[in-house]
């Protein structure tokens, strides 16, 4: 569905991507895990154009995407819950969802899409009116992949959706991203540096190091490699 | 007591004028961070336009109010297509660039459009005519404040209430704000940044175009150097409400037409620039972001 072949990116002129090549199936959850700095999150922006390939070819069921802009890479399907949440400060939870909206032309849609992100997450019900800056870390990180979810993505590209989160709320995002999965049919395209947890919630994974991709096999045969064990899983 | 509401309405009166094009300012820097040196030719640009089209129409037998509407029409269109023109050839280019070179290219641009407008028409002053209509209800207070006055003091409200509507419920002004706080999450929902930076650009210009055709029409004379000292003038208003801020752009402007208008009236006309700049100095002192610039509290 989401293919990345021989992607090169760079910053001016350092090489973030080197040559990596990913595989991503409708309907799978795939991870891609690595240490700080190894060009995880270039990675998906590079697929959402934000940082174009300088050189490699990606295709999203079956179209080039590597040399479109980023809002009509958005309209395909393609959208991204990124580091860091970046919910807009100023603006409310409801306002910050409907930005999420911005694509839509089905008015009538919007509203239930809205509903189904409050039954997700309840709190954000409560907190509506709220200034999307006030709120707390994981209420943000709700509001983020909520937000991603009213563009109605084929593909959903999380970028380490439990950075800085508590331990519970870290398990309930996770339970969210699978039950959307299993109930939406969004495929997931998960970044992670809490590799122990997004193996156990994935199908297969992708190890990244300084830029290129080391190691592909399924999650299972991931978390028993004695490799991924030592560097990434503390084992 | 009758000197100090004349004083008012004069204040409130360039105050209006200065607001209008302080908010191309301030949209601008609130997107893409960069002065638009520029803006204030926008706004002479617009002047030197209606008073063309005023002409013309003079001569086609048109009269009064309907030359300032139509006048006012063509001249927002050519500040609109100016506007444009000027963030697609001198600023595009430098969005990845330091901070600097737009700003270098923002004088150049000031530059050149004076002198354009000095080549092409003169370096004189031009008479434009008077096309703000005597309304009879005014004529008990004409002394305080005429007809010109509350002509510009009611367009500028409704320009601004306007822009406050756009910004607040349309599509374009969502993408607008969200653009404003995080460009890059932006295109990640799907807004086209570059026609949204385009879109300011034109909002900015046309709002500058009508306290041009305005200004024209009050002060009846023109010419290729005013856009000068009103950009002058509204850039400092932008940074007395605190730039990147639109109600705050509004109050500054109205801060300090007011505060020229006493100066000049209770002190010397000589000394109202000075004063204004020092309002300036004074509230930067005191508030370095601005009367109403200040960032929303972030939780990390």
């Amino acid at each position: 569905m989401l293919e990345l072949r021989n992607v090169d990116t760079y910053y001016g002129n350092i090489q973030a991507l080197k040559s990596i090549s990913i595989d991503i199936n409708e309907g799978e959850i795939v991870t891609l895990i690595g240490a700080n700095g190894a060009g995880k999150s270039t990675t998906l922006m590079t697929i959402c154009g934000v940082t174009p390939p300088r050189n490699g070819e990606i295709y999203f069921m079956g179209t080039p995407i590597h040399k479109m802009a980023t809002d009509k890479i958005v309209a395909m399907g393609l959208v991204q819950v990124p580091e860091g949440r970046r919910i807009f400060p100023g603006m409310s939870v409801l306002e910050n969802l409907e930005m999420g909206t911005f694509l839509r032309r089905d008015k009538s849609e919007i509203q239930k899409d809205i509903d189904y992100a409050f039954d997700l997450f309840p709190i954000l019900a409560q907190r509506r009116s709220q200034l999307g800056g006030t709120l707390s870390g994981g209420e943000q990180q709700m509001l983020a992949i909520s937000r991603a979810l009213m563009a109605r993505p084929r593909v959903l590209l999380l970028d380490e959706p439990s950075l800085g989160l508590a331990p519970l709320i870290i398990k309930q995002i996770f339970e969210i991203i699978k039950k959307i999965n299993q109930e939406q049919k969004t495929t997931v395209f998960l970044v992670e540096q809490n590799a122990n947890q997004a193996l156990k919630l994935a199908d297969r994974g992708y190890v990244m190091e300084n830029g290129r991709i080391t190691l592909t096999d399924t999650a299972e045969n991931l978390l028993d490699n004695e490799q991924v064990k030592e560097a990434y899983l503390g084992l | 007591m009758e000197y100090f509401l004349e004083l008012s309405s004069s204040g409130l009166v360039r105050g209006s004028i200065y607001a209008l094009i302080a908010l191309g300012y301030t949209m601008v820097y609130g997107i893409i961070q960069l002065i638009n040196f520029a803006h204030g030719e926008i706004y002479m640009i617009g002047a030197f336009v209606a008073l063309i089209v005023s002409g013309v129409l003079t001569i086609y037998g048109f009269s009064g109010v309907s030359i300032l509407i139509l006048a006012g029409l063509i001249a927002v269109i050519y500040a609109a297509a100016y506007g444009y023109t000027l963030e697609k050839i001198a600023y595009r280019p430098l969005r990845n660039a330091p901070r600097l070179s737009p700003l270098i290219s923002a004088i150049g641009m000031s530059l050149f459009l004076q002198n354009y407008v000095l080549l092409a028409q003169t370096p004189d002053f031009l008479r434009f005519p008077a096309l703000i209509p005597d309304f009879e209800f005014m004529e008990p207070i004409a002394h305080i404040m005429g007809s010109p006055e509350l002509v510009i003091l009611v367009t500028s409200a409704v320009s601004r209430v306007g822009l406050t509507v756009l910004i607040k419920y349309t599509r374009i002004g969502k993408a607008m704000r969200a653009t404003q706080q995080d460009m890059t999450m932006a295109r990640l929902v799907g807004v086209n940044v570059d026609n949204v930076i385009s879109m300011t650009f034109i909002i900015g210009s046309v709002l500058a175009a009508i306290g041009g055709v305005l200004v024209g029409s009050y002060i009846g004379q023109i010419n290729f150097y005013i856009g000068f000292m009103a950009g002058v003038k509204a850039f400092t208003a932008a940074v007395l409400g605190g730039i990147g801020n639109i109600p705050g752009a509004v109050l500054g402007a109205l801060v300090l037409g007011l505060t020229e208008a006493y100066a000049a009236g209770y002190i010397s006309s000589a000394y109202e620039d000075v004063f204004a700049f020092g309002v300036l100095v004074l509230i930067l002192i005191l508030r370095p972001s601005g009367l109403l610039g200040k960032a929303v509290k972030q939780k990390v």
